[in-house]
């Protein structure tokens, strides 16, 4: 069974986003998306200074089966991207929460990120596609 | 998930952790999918050397294995296949692909009677196969089996096969490792599963199937080849028998046209440089110009590295670039096979 952390937003595209309380966000994959993925080998994080409006697709994530996209949660600026994914991409199956993270946002509207999925939403929409 | 009308696992854990296996230990695929064929009967040779690009009177001894593509009279590919010579007087055994069995079988039973073959044509649906493959896989698979088996089985020279009481080894495989094929009652099966986990040998499924056989070089019907392509241009020209010059085979007007033709393309093995990973369909470049398509990708466990099988035009030399998400990415064009028998055979 994946392992869904209270403490964090979550996307219908099965993105996890967490709040780091300067005015940015995590994000990443969740674990139920990690799994379905398979053994990941490749990722392609943004480049940091990106502008993105919510739903944009802003880096991707490849495993042995197929390419797809992570979109970004929210509007706003890109920050960072995970640049030790480029040696170790199976760190988002390994530790999809942290090690895995892929990249941080500085969301235009702070005040967006309440109107994600919360923990028990996501498990039900997890629950609800299986 | 569904192949060919079954449902087969992709994995049983990782797929990584799978490949590993086979390249180091041993693994075992049920690929019970996989339709044996008998063929029978005073015509079963003449039958067969029509029916195959390849010449089955190269087959002297019982038990021997031969490749063989099934080609339809334009030349492309109605299906890949191994047979192998059972009996001295026409047994033959043909293993045909899952998806393709059923227009097989029509075509077979087709082209028996538009030559009036004296043949029968038996599909062998009472039969489970498993492959067993790896370094170990031979060995292992031994303490599995009744002794006086296991000691054929070890003596079985690459591309042969035994019969024992109705289980059929046959020292083949589709992984670039050595071990063996085996066909047994399909009551039997899920014994002899249970008997090869036990002595260690690790279930493996369809995904790392498909990565070791694109690292071994090995064409995937239905997408290295098919109906519109044939051998000579989804890197199989060395399963073509020429000679003798007056075996008229199905397909032999066709292919000879190609042969000589300077369009044929080329079907070659790349390596990606840049960053991403290669898959299916990708545009080939070359100075940004389009020349041929990727027709197997993806990423390659043993190197580390993504690669593909790709039909592009004659002459390219030594480099090219692929088509990712609309930027060309580099890659080097190389010859398959990438691995054989856990080696690595290209540079990297």
């Amino acid at each position: 069974m994946s392992t869904l952390p209270a403490d964090l937003k979550y996307t219908a595209t099965h993105e996890w986003v967490r709040d780091n309380g300067d005015g940015t966000v995590t994000v990443g994959i969740t674990d139920h998306a990690q799994a379905a993925l398979g053994d990941i080998v490749f990722v392609e994080v943004p480049e940091s200074g990106r502008s993105v409006a919510a739903e944009d697709a802003c880096a991707v994530v490849e495993s042995v089966k197929a390419a797809s996209d992570i979109y970004a949660p929210l509007a706003g600026e890109i920050i960072a991207g995970n640049a030790t994914l480029a040696d170790t991409p199976d760190a988002i199956n390994t530790s999809p929460y942290a090690d895995g993270w892929i990249f941080r946002l500085s969301p235009s509207d702070p005040a967006a990120l309440a109107t994600l999925l919360d923990a028990t939403a996501y498990a039900q929409l997890v629950a609800d596609e299986s | 998930m569904p192949f060919g009308g079954w449902d087969m696992p992709l994995h049983y854990g990782s797929q990584l952790e799978e490949h590993d296996t086979v390249r180091e230990h041993a693994g075992v695929f049920d690929v019970s999918h996989m339709c044996p064929v008998d063929v029978e009967g005073p015509d079963a040779q003449a039958f067969l050397r029509r029916l195959l690009a390849n010449d089955v009177a190269k087959l002297k001894t019982v038990g021997q294995a031969l490749y063989s593509c099934l080609l339809n009279d334009s030349g492309g590919v109605v299906d890949d296949l191994i047979v192998y010579l059972r009996g001295p007087s026409g047994h033959y055994r043909l293993v045909v692909n899952a998806g393709t069995a059923d227009k097989d079988l029509t075509w077979l039973e087709t082209q028996r009677w538009r030559g009036s073959f004296d043949v029968t044509i038996r599909r062998r649906t009472d039969l489970a196969m498993l492959a067993i493959q790896g370094p170990q896989a031979r060995e292992l698979t031994a303490t599995c089996l009744p002794r006086e088996m296991a000691e054929s089985a070890l003596e079985l020279a690459p591309f042969h096969a035994v019969e024992c009481g109705g289980w059929f080894i046959a020292r083949t495989g589709y992984t670039g490792e050595d071990g063996f094929e085996m066909l047994l009652p399909a009551d039997h099966v899920v014994d002899l599963w249970s008997v090869l986990l036990d002595a260690g040998v690790r279930p493996c499924g369809l995904g790392a199937r498909d990565t070791l056989r694109l690292e071994a070089g090995m064409n995937l019907y239905g997408q290295d080849m098919g109906e519109d392509v044939g051998p000579l241009e989804s890197g199989l020209a060395w399963t073509v028998a020429w000679e003798p010059a007056d075996r008229d085979f199905i397909g032999r007007t066709a292919l000879e046209e190609l042969r000589t033709s300077p369009e044929r393309r080329e079907f070659v093995g790349l390596l990606l440089t840049g960053r991403g990973v290669l898959r299916a369909h990708q545009t080939v470049l070359s100075n940004g110009r389009e020349v041929g398509e990727i027709t197997s990708g993806g990423f390659a466990p043993t190197l580390q590295r993504s690669i593909a099988l790709a039909r592009v035009a004659p002459g390219l030399g030594e480099t090219c670039e692929v088509e990712m998400r609309g930027k060309p990415v580099a890659a080097r064009i190389v010859k398959p096979p990438f691995v054989r028998q856990g080696r690595i055979l290209v540079e990297l």
